[in-house]
């Protein structure tokens, strides 16, 4: 990418480019891989201090396979959805003739929803689909429709993934609009020439281009929605069962009363979102080469 | 053709309602403290409430040396890596995808772990010690995003030139990084900054496992024991990123233009 001459070089001793990178080295380390591998290692060690599988094998209870199929049920709805709608929208937006004000206008927002996660989108989506909220209330006096009657519940695993959606529909619109810029008018044009329909230049041209972004995208939802806590906590406390805040409890006071299981608790995590976000490395490096 | 246009504000409708809806009936709820009429109530018991004040002053401080510390750690090393060093681009692009990768929830632990008080560097033996963890932490949550503008501004300028041209002048490293190439690529790391921003202002897990007075434990707090306030906070808190995120689009209009591309 870059090929900038290197300059003559300073007459001074001092190695100011070590010294630079240094501090980025040291916050790497420190903050990034010590951390993780003192979980990897207590994720196998036992409290006497010996190399031991246990912890790893005590992962496979009903209680804690439980948490975490809920929690990737959870990121794996809410990654599939945001991603679905978020390139409807996307395409809404950017291929469907409309307004090209509306982009920048559509963008600016995603850009301060998909940062608008954690407890204040808790207490939003409390405030419109909790008992009280208004859009509850309105369905009942209105429509004569009792939202919870019928079997919704805001603290529930689809009431989590729609607050969910609220950040990551925005995301995949982020994520998503280069690509979908990439795709280039005569492309259309060439395809109408040749006598393609609407319809068949989207089932093998269009989306054939933008499935590489699509697929990476949503391995980086799934990683963001399975690591969030923050929403989960504020909207049901330690009520629902999903691993993070099965973990949470854990850290704050040894819920699983097992300092190593804590440790696999985590270890597990990390598998996780490390391999759906291999799968995204994987395929983003494929989707790069229709971008140029 | 016709149809493709319906279609399209179709859907573009009904994503807006989505967004829409929560914000005006968070709004609406927030309205709703006195009975039988719409008031400010709410919004008037937070900012009377001392430890909103003081817990928000907490984060903007937090936020403010996380802020002033990514830049140092960022700026120098993208600056070195780019102009000399291009070999370990591959390990900085690694480190700053890793907190996207390793959920907060987990670093925490690992640093609550680490850095506990009966070991090598006890952060979280003191206050201040776990106040400078939590900066650190929230670097390191930041640490894809400030990348990432920084990286991106100084793609847009051409740093080789730059900094021969400073050589020649006579300008020692010191200089050319704080004089020449910061003023240049101030806009991308205001833009990172007030991403950072967003980011901390309200983030829970890490300061409340760390147990630190921030906003975002004092926000839960508050969800838990009233009823109207967190309505009026959630749209407070949505105006602070509204603005944050406002900062960085008008920015952009003052980004650099005339650049000398390298790629």
């Amino acid at each position: 990418m870059t090929d900038i001459a290197a300059p003559p070089k300073s007459p001074r001793r001092i190695p100011w480019d070590s010294l630079a990178v240094f501090p980025f080295v040291l916050f790497a380390v420190m903050f990034l891989f010590l951390p993780t591998l003192s979980l990897v290692g207590a994720a196998f060690t036992d409290r006497s201090g010996s190399f031991t599988f246990d912890n790893i094998a005590g992962l496979f209870t009903d209680q804690i396979m439980a948490a975490y199929w809920i929690s990737i049920r959870i990121s794996g709805a809410s990654a599939l959805l945001g991603a679905l709608i978020g390139l409807a929208i996307t395409l809404a937006i950017i291929r469907g003739k409309l307004p090209a004000g509306l982009r920048s206008a559509v963008m600016t927002f995603s850009g301060v929803a998909s940062n608008f996660a954690g407890v204040p989108l808790a207490f939003a989506f409390i405030a419109t689909l909790g008992r009280l909220g208004l859009v509850t209330i309105i369905l009942r006096t209105v429509f004569g429709f009792d939202l919870y009657r019928s079997g919704f519940n805001l603290l529930s695993f689809w009431g989590l993934t729609l607050t969910y959606l609220y950040f990551q529909i925005p995301l995949m619109m982020l994520t998503i609009a280069p690509a979908v810029d990439g795709l280039k008018k005569e492309w259309n044009e060439a395809a109408q020439m040749l006598g393609a329909s609407q319809w068949q230049f989207w089932r093998y041209v269009g989306l054939p281009i933008l499935w590489p972004s699509f697929l990476g995208t949503l391995s980086l939802l799934f990683a963001n929605a399975f690591g969030a806590i923050a929403t989960a906590w504020a909207l049901t406390g330690s009520n629902l069962n999903i691993v993070t805040v099965l973990l949470y409890n854990q850290i704050r006071g040894d819920a699983l009363q097992n300092p190593g299981l804590g440790a696999a608790l985590a270890l597990g995590m990390i598998v996780i979102t490390s391999l759906a976000n291999i799968i995204y490395l994987v395929v983003a490096n494929r989707a790069e080469r229709w971008m140029k | 053709m016709k149809t493709n246009r319906f279609w399209a504000w179709l859907v573009f409708a009904i994503g807006a309602a989505y967004f829409i809806i929560p914000l005006l009936a968070t709004f609406e709820f927030s309205l709703r403290m006195r009975r039988g009429t719409y008031s400010f109530d709410a919004y008037a018991s937070v900012f009377a409430d001392p430890a909103f004040a003081r817990s928000f002053t907490y984060s903007v401080v937090v936020g403010l040396f996380t802020i002033v510390v990514g830049v140092l750690v960022v700026v120098p090393a993208v600056y070195f890596v780019r102009l000399r060093m291009p070999w370990l681009r591959p390990f900085m692009e690694f480190v700053t995808l890793l907190p996207l990768v390793i959920p907060a929830l987990v670093l925490v632990y690992g640093y609550i772990r680490l850095y506990n008080s009966s070991s090598l560097i006890p952060f979280t033996g003191s206050a201040l010690g776990t106040d400078i963890l939590l900066t650190c932490a929230y670097v390191t949550l930041a640490l894809p995003y400030m990348y990432r503008a920084v990286d991106n501004g100084m793609r847009t300028i051409d740093i080789g030139t730059l900094t021969e041209a400073a050589q020649i002048m006579g300008a020692n490293q010191v200089q050319i990084i704080g004089q020449i190439i910061l003023p240049n690529i101030l806009v991308a790391i205001l833009s990172g900054a007030f991403l950072t921003f967003a980011i901390v202002i309200g983030e829970f897990t890490i300061a409340s496992l760390l147990n630190r007075p921030a906003f975002g434990p004092y926000l839960v707090g508050i969800g838990t024991n009233r009823a109207y306030e967190p309505a009026a906070l959630a749209i407070i808190s949505f105006v602070i990123t509204w603005g944050a995120m406002g900062m960085i689009n008008v920015l952009g209009r003052f980004a650099p233009r005339t650049s000398a591309r390298t790629d």
